[in-house]
């Protein structure tokens, strides 16, 4: 376990379980250095990363942003609203003319599945998935489990429900993933239109009952409704869904355990989960943003300590 | 070929001196502290730590230091940096520091170790102890200042310093045997 099998993070799929628990045990130390005086150290100081984004997002390109520079590394940000796509540009031009400039890694965000795997066949540089389409999201599955293992200490046999709309949800898939290899039991719960046609490929149980699934498991994880991916309708109405789906304190104060809550943001709050629970102290919410930084700077540290040529 | 250059017995004698050197010059310790360097350096730190105990009753505040993310071989060798556990829960502000490891060659480690201490905040000195200082291979001018035993040794021996305990036993091994 010295160093990851892999040149690039694609997806959870691709890495093997002694990979996650690598960025994990190199995680910790950067979990020490971000709550120093001195957040900052300069490991990445000669390497030159690109955050390119072709949708939008917050708090995962912030950060991977604050994960870059606490590693020194140099960062150059590329939106597409901002850019030469716009105007017809294909994917390999844009990143051929970026690597152009001498920049050693691309972390992407892209809509369309598997983008990265296309990049990473056709260019010289270290890729990192920051979400692509509906398909993976594996720093944000890193950091769950991650977060899940500090409160928990190992995340073997530990039962975990993923509630709400898996279907859209490259949170869900990346999880499931990551959850498995670490040796967890899945559940994924959710109404029968928000569930993936091959959700039996992915050796999870299926459920459509809330509480059931709460009795039954150690954590759960949240998952936002993603309005923008709604087009079609999925569930008559937000309220319907939330009074089906959505956590209140009630449900959680009637439980027979006290189990975690999780969420990746950004929360739609009322609809899969009340205030109340947010703020509680059963959620680890906060510790997951905390969690993100350091896991990325992991990845980033691992992927870009391989030797280069 | 294998040859044992410090036995435990003799390695005995040279911890108690370190300790005597040591309390010369930090007294109790009371704004003191021992800082040992990941891996290798945190057993020493451990056998000083306890022969201070053992010889002075005195309880030295000991800190493990990584410095993985400081080194400067980062992207240059074949294999990846992985980071050890750091363990330095105590403020060094102001405080008179020794770094403790076992072997002294390049020098390299030390200057890495010195910009990662740089993070924690400002002492008011920063010493350094060496088990073995191997001379003529110094890369940065770095010298240390409490030393257990000088050897003189090519470049392609490699020193193995091991561990039975707080006791060790120091090797010079040809290269080829490594």
């Amino acid at each position: 376990m010295s160093s990851l099998s892999t040149k690039h993070l694609l997806g959870i799929k691709d890495i093997t379980s002694s990979d996650i628990e690598l960025i994990f045990k190199t995680a910790d130390n950067f979990k020490q250095v971000i709550n120093r005086p001195i957040k900052k150290v300069p490991t990445l100081r000669d390497v030159t990363i690109a955050n390119v984004f072709f949708e939008n997002s917050t708090r995962t390109k912030i950060s991977f942003e604050l994960a870059e520079k606490r590693l020194s590394a140099e960062v150059v940000n590329f939106s597409s609203s901002s850019s030469s796509v716009k105007k017809g540009e294909t994917l390999i031009d844009t990143v051929n003319n970026i690597l152009a400039m001498k920049v050693d890694m691309v972390v992407m965000r892209h809509p369309a599945p598997g983008a990265h795997k296309f990049l990473a066949k056709h260019i010289n540089a270290n890729i990192v998935n920051a979400g692509d389409g509906t398909h993976e999201h594996p720093t944000q599955a890193l950091l769950d489990a991650y977060s899940l293992r500090e409160h928990f200490g190992s995340l073997k046999g530990k039962n975990i429900v993923i509630v709400g709309d898996i279907l859209h949800s490259r949170v869900a898939l990346s999880n499931i993933y990551c959850l498995q290899k670490l040796g967890a039991n899945v559940r994924v719960c959710g109404p029968p239109t928000l569930l993936p046609k091959h959700v039996d490929t992915l050796q999870v149980e299926v459920s459509y009952n809330l509480k059931e699934s709460l009795e039954w498991c150690d954590a759960a994880n949240m998952l936002r409704i993603q309005l923008e991916r709604q087009e079609d309708k999925y569930f008559p109405s937000l309220r319907e869904y939330s009074q089906q789906y959505g956590i209140t304190l009630d449900i959680l104060n009637g439980l027979s355990k006290e189990i975690v809550l999780m969420h990746p943001g950004p929360i739609n709050r009322g609809v899969e989960i009340d205030s109340d629970v947010a703020d509680s102290n059963q959620s680890i919410i906060l510790n997951q943003v905390e969690n993100g930084v350091a896991i990325r700077m992991a990845v980033l540290y691992l992927l870009a300590g391989q030797k280069t040529d | 070929m294998k040859r044992v250059i410090l036995e435990f017995e003799h390695a005995d004698l040279i911890l108690t001196r370190l300790c005597h050197q040591l309390v010369e010059q930090h007294q109790d310790f009371s704004n003191s502290a021992l800082i040992a360097l990941q891996p290798r350096g945190t057993i020493l730190g451990v056998a000083i730590k306890e022969k201070l105990k053992e010889l002075f009753k005195i309880d030295a505040t000991l800190g493990a230091l990584d410095t993985t993310f400081h080194r400067d071989d980062f992207r240059r060798t074949d294999r990846t940096l992985i980071p050890n556990s750091m363990e330095m829960n105590f403020e060094i502000e102001g405080k008179k520091l020794v770094l403790i490891d076992d072997v002294l060659y390049t020098g390299r480690s030390i200057r890495a170790a010195l910009d990662t201490i740089n993070d924690f905040g400002r002492p008011a000195s920063i010493e350094l102890m060496t088990l073995i200082n191997r001379k003529y291979r110094r890369e940065v001018p770095i010298q240390p200042d409490y030393v257990g035993g000088h050897i003189d040794s090519r470049t392609d021996d490699y020193v193995k310093v091991e561990w039975e305990g707080n006791n060790c036993k120091v090797w010079i091994i040809k290269d080829t045997d490594k």
